[in-house]
Order: C-alpha cells, then structure tokens, then sequence
C-alpha cells in the first residue's frame, strides 16, 4: 500500500483507484459486522458442541480439563452403535433409489416436458413440511399394511432425497450445451448410447453432489423416521432424542461431533463437483 | 442440374405454434457442390438444416438423399452429419475420442478407427493435438476438430451450422480458405447456414437467399449479386443503391428523380425498385446530363474508394465506387450518372423510400471493399 501512495503524489487522474482504497476498505469492514454476528449465532452452538465432546466431566455444562474418553466410550454403548448402523443402511439405501430415481426424473423432465407444474411436483416434497410426510407415509404404509422396519424408513426417505438429486440435476442439466446429446445422435449414437456415453458423464458432477446431500440429509433426518420406523430399529437420531429425555450423557456430543465431520465433508465434496466441471463454458 | 441432384428438400413447410418457420421451401442441391443457405437471423435457414440433420420434424414436404427418404429416418441414421454451431465437442473426450466418436457408433474395429481418425487429424492439421481435451483448445482448433468429427464419418453430405461465427476475424478469413480446400480435398457436399453474406459470396458454390421462411432466389453468387430477383435480395447482397418507384417500359420511375433506365422490365405500372451498384454509379465534375449532387465523404480503401454523394430530392446519400483512389474532395459539386440499373419487384406493402442506400443496417467500411473488390 505504501509504495502505491507513494506513486499516486506523482499520478493524476489516472491513478486515481488506489487512493480511496483503504477508506472504502474500513466501510466493508463495519458492514460486515451484522454478517459475522449472524454467523456466531449461527455456530456457536455448534462449536460448543464440538469443544464440550472434549470435557472430561460427566455434567454437560461443566467444564473439567479435556478428555478424549467420550469417544471410546461412544463406540461401547451398544443402542447407540445399532442406531448408528441403522441410520448408515436407511442413508445408504434411500441414496441409492434417490440418485438413480432423481437422475431419471432430472432427464425425463428436462427433455420431454415444457417444466412447470411437473417440476414443482418433482421439487415440492424437499420443501413440504417433514411432519407432513411423516404423517403421510405413516398413513399410506398402513393402508396398504405394509410392515414397518428399515425398509419403510428407507422409502419414505427417498421421497425427499429424490427431489434433492432431481433439483441439483436438474440445474446441471440446463447448464448443458443441448447440441452435445444432438451431436451423439448426429454421430450415430442412438438414444441409449447418447445417454450412456455423453450425458451421464456429462452429468456425473451433479449426481454426485445430489447424492452426497441425500446422504447427509437422510443420515440426521428425524421426524419422518420417527413416524415411519419400528420402534425395534431406531435410528441414530431418534436413539438421540430417547436418550436425551432420560438425561444427556456427554457421548451425545462426541457423536454430534464425529456426524458433523461426516456432514462437511460431504457438503465440501458436493460443492467441489458442482463446480469441478460447472464454469466451463 | 442435370443430374440426379444429391439432395431433394420438396415443398418442406415448418412451423412452430402460430409461426410458420419455412413456406413450403424446395430445392435441389447437386453432389460435391459447396451450397449455402443464406438470410438474416429467423428466415429459417438453420430450421430447414436441423430438418435435414433430423433434430426438427417438417409438417409437410419430402426430404430425400440420394433418393432415400431422410424423413422416415431418425437423426442417429442419417447418412448425413452435422458441424454444429457451438461445435458441440465432447468436453470430457480427448481430440482423437471425440473425432472417433462417431467410428464407433459404426461399430468398427479399434485399428480401423485409428486409421480413420490419423488420416483425417492430418487432413485438418491436428495430428499434435490429438490427446488434447476440448478445453484445452483455441476456437480455430475447436473448429477443426468439429470438421473432422464430421468428414471422418464419409457422409454424403455435410451440414454445417453457422461454422465461422464463433471465430474471430482474422481466423474466420483463414478458415474460409480452409473449408473450400477440404472440400475440395475430400470430396465432400457442403451445405452451409450462414447470416453473413459476404462468408456465403466467397465460398458457395450456389446460395438460397431466404427470407421470412420463403426461398427467395437461388443462383450462384455472381447471378445474385448481378442479377438480384428482388427488393430483399438485392439489399442482402452487397452494397447498392436502391430507387423505390414504378415500373415502366424501360427502367422504373422514381418519382421526383424521373425515369431510370433498367434491365428486366416489369408489368408496367407495378411497383419496382432500380438497383444500381456504387461501380455503375459514375461521379465527376466532367459527369453531364444525369444528376448533381455533393460529396458528402470519401474512403479510401486501398485497391478502390467509395465515395458518398448527397443528391437533392433523394434522402439517403448515393455511393459510387471507382479502384483506386479518387480526386474528389468533401464538399466538391459533381455529376452523377448511372450505368447498369437492375429492376426488380418491390412488396407494394413496403414503404417507398427513395434513394435507400442498402443495406438497411449501416455497413462498415471494410465490408465495402470487399465488395466492390
């Protein structure tokens, strides 16, 4: 900065950019005070999470020197570790039926309707209240007396993991060049073959990304898990929330803490994809 | 055309919703001819080429290659291929998969695919870049990998959409050259899209001027620019000074110019317009017996210069072009005379506008010596 002042004394109208540099710097900095205000509101609570799964005391609010046995203990206690296992098949799972349903729904949609309606409908059930589904599919389920277990908790997530996947393929998909698929089939390539050797890779990038956010979505998703489970197979949070109401042991928040790392370094790697291939054209 | 003509497009029409993209459009395009389908954005040249390529589906007409009927196919069938505007090169394929892409959608053999796309990598000049992904390229070599995309396949005729647009100025000059040399060289037919008139005059063999839908002229590009078969085609091609009036027996009446004399008469009485190029226009001091005006401006363009002349009662300056440069200076008074006029039918719904210097856009001077050139 010095050295630019020093040349602008010589430097007329033409340099004039970096003299009111720093006065306009001290005006960004005062605006983004209510931005960083927001953002400890936001996270605060999590990092204390985070910091109190290092507490050596057995009361929550306490602190007691760091420790790191919350962690082995975690991987003891034998409900939470069921709950654990639970929630990895329901997210895998309701992952797996979401990618490859909401691709197809991100391609059909794209390709042979004109959009509106039909894509509010593939869309809407990210959106809809999750007691509304729960309800919902607890009510479908039954009607059709369909036994409740794992396997209903994986259908009625991927009612809204596959409106997630749609929604992010679908974006990648409008940023497509249309003529490349034309340009297959002008090379010889049938329909099948297009999709197979020139969407699909073309689409990867959000699959993935729509993929890893059904995952996360899927892996601390409660409500609609709670309506539709068996009370014999938990998942992790619902395992959570019991054990909260008979009092919190500090476990709580070591796991809180391991889901967190899981959780961010899914969304990080979906970001990453999305934009991996995203801006080049 | 005396032969059996390559391709066949029969009354095509199109439309989409209310608007009628193509009128019943029918042409005849003969092998190994360099053919361009010319006209201003939405005349319905690239409807009428994604028609043939099989990404649009006419209302009606016949479209026929060789005899075989392109309409009952679809797109991935067609003995046809297509450059595309935005060249459309696989982002995620090497220069070399992306220009065998289309080999083994034949199902041929991994050496015979080799073979094909060497040969072709070397007819484009690309051979170094063949490990090269798309993005790694410039927009001149973008173009070619397009092109070999393309030939390497041997299609009877080739479909090129636009294929200069995307190039800058300098390169689109080089690759005008280069696509007339591959054309030769492979003995391909070409048929472009292309809004630039002076691309469509320097390449084509013959040239469809359309217009709102309609096949306005077809002939080649000395016949168009000669002989233009209308008011639109005559203002699309080249520079020329366009006189609104009547039809007489001899030329067309402008009215408050007198008659001009003009090749082609018309029905007496039917609305016309005179057509005269700046190089029929002459313009001096020594000039008698036809108009006087003003100098309004000279460009010297290097092997010719235009000179802009402001002639009372006409609204838009005359232009006359003479090679080399010009003695005339701003503000001299001078005669005017025109040479051979060109009249042609005007759409009565168009408002006369006397002395209209075409084309409506402004044209940059460059342009100009291309032309008169």
């Amino acid at each position: 900065m010095a050295e630019a002042t020093a040349t602008v004394t010589a430097a007329t109208t033409t340099d004039a950019a970096p003299a009111p540099a720093p006065a306009r710097r001290r005006r960004r900095r005062g605006i983004l005070v209510p931005l960083w205000l927001g953002y400890v509101f936001l996270y605060l609570p999590i990092v204390i999470v985070v910091v109190m799964s290092f507490n050596d005391s057995r009361n929550l609010f306490v602190w007691n020197g760091f420790s790191l046995r919350w962690y082995p203990e975690l991987f003891r206690d034998g409900a939470m570790m069921q709950g654990l296992a639970n929630t990895l098949v329901v997210a895998s799972g309701a992952t797996l039926i979401a990618t490859v349903l909401g691709t197809l729904l991100a391609y059909g949609i794209h390709h042979y309707t004109r959009g509106g309606l039909i894509r509010a409908f593939a869309i809407a059930p990210a959106i809809l209240p999750d007691l509304l589904l729960g309800i919902g599919l607890l009510t479908f389920f039954s009607l059709l007396s369909v036994t409740l277990g794992l396997h209903s908790v994986i259908l009625a997530h991927a009612v809204f993991a596959t409106a997630f996947v749609t929604a992010i393929v679908l974006a990648r998909m409008a940023n497509l060049d249309p003529s490349l698929e034309e340009a297959s089939r002008d090379l010889g390539m049938g329909p099948a073959r297009t999709f197979l050797r020139i969407t699909l890779p073309q689409l990867a990038p959000g699959i993935v990304a729509g993929a890893l956010l059904a995952f996360t979505l899927s892996l601390d998703e409660f409500v609609i898990a709670f309506f539709t489970t068996a009370p014999t197979q938990p998942t992790l949070p619902i395992v959570i929330y019991s054990m909260v109401r008979f009092g919190v042991t500090p476990e709580v928040n070591a796991l809180a803490t391991l889901l967190l790392l899981v959780s961010i370094v899914a969304v990080i790697s979906a970001q990453r994809l999305t934009r991996l291939t995203g801006p080049e054209r | 055309m005396t032969a059996e003509p390559l391709l066949r497009v029969d009354g095509v029409r199109a439309v989409y919703g209310d608007t009628v993209a193509l009128h019943d459009v029918s042409l005849d395009i003969a092998h190994n001819e360099f053919f361009a389908l010319l006209g201003p954005s939405g005349c319905g040249k690239t409807t009428l080429l994604r028609s043939i390529a099989g990404f649009e589906t006419p209302a009606a007409g016949r479209i026929t290659v060789d005899g075989i009927d392109l309409l009952s196919l679809p797109a991935h069938r067609r003995p046809v291929n297509m450059m595309f505007q935005s060249y459309a090169l696989f982002p995620h394929l090497s220069v070399e998969r992306n220009i065998g892409y289309g080999l083994e959608a034949e199902g041929l053999g991994r050496a015979e695919i080799r073979t094909r796309v060497g040969e072709v990598m070397e007819v484009v000049r690309l051979g170094h870049l063949a490990k090269r992904r798309p993005a790694q390229l410039s927009g001149g070599q973008r173009q070619r990998v397009a092109l070999a995309r393309a030939i390497v396949k041997r299609p009877k005729l080739l479909l090129l959409d636009e294929p200069l647009s995307a190039l800058d100025r300098q390169v689109r000059a080089s690759m005008q050259l280069e696509l007339k040399r591959l054309q030769h060289e492979v003995g391909l037919t070409f048929v472009v899209v292309t809004h630039d008139q002076e691309e469509a005059m320097s390449m084509a063999d013959r040239i469809a001027v359309l217009n709102e839908g309609r096949l306005e002229q077809l002939a080649s590009p000395q016949e168009l620019y000669a002989d233009p078969g209308s008011r639109f085609v005559a203002a699309f091609i080249g520079t020329a000074n366009l006189l609104d009036g009547e039809a007489t027996a001899d030329g067309v009446a402008v009215p408050g110019l007198g008659e001009v004399r003009a090749g082609h008469a018309l029905a007496a009485g039917s609305p016309a317009t005179a057509v005269i190029r700046p190089e029929d226009v002459v313009a001096g001091d020594d000039v008698s017996g036809g108009l006087r005006g003003t100098v309004v401006d000279t460009y010297f363009l290097g092997g010719a210069s235009t000179i802009s002349i402001d002639v009372p009662g006409l609204p838009a300056p005359v232009l006359a072009s003479v090679h080399g440069a010009t003695r005339l200076v701003r503000g001299a008074e001078v005669g005017v005379a025109f040479g051979r006029a060109t009249a042609v039918p005007r759409d009565p719904s168009e408002p006369p506008s006397f002395g209209t210097t075409v084309p409506t856009t402004a044209i940059p001077v460059d342009e100009v010596q291309d032309v008169s050139a």
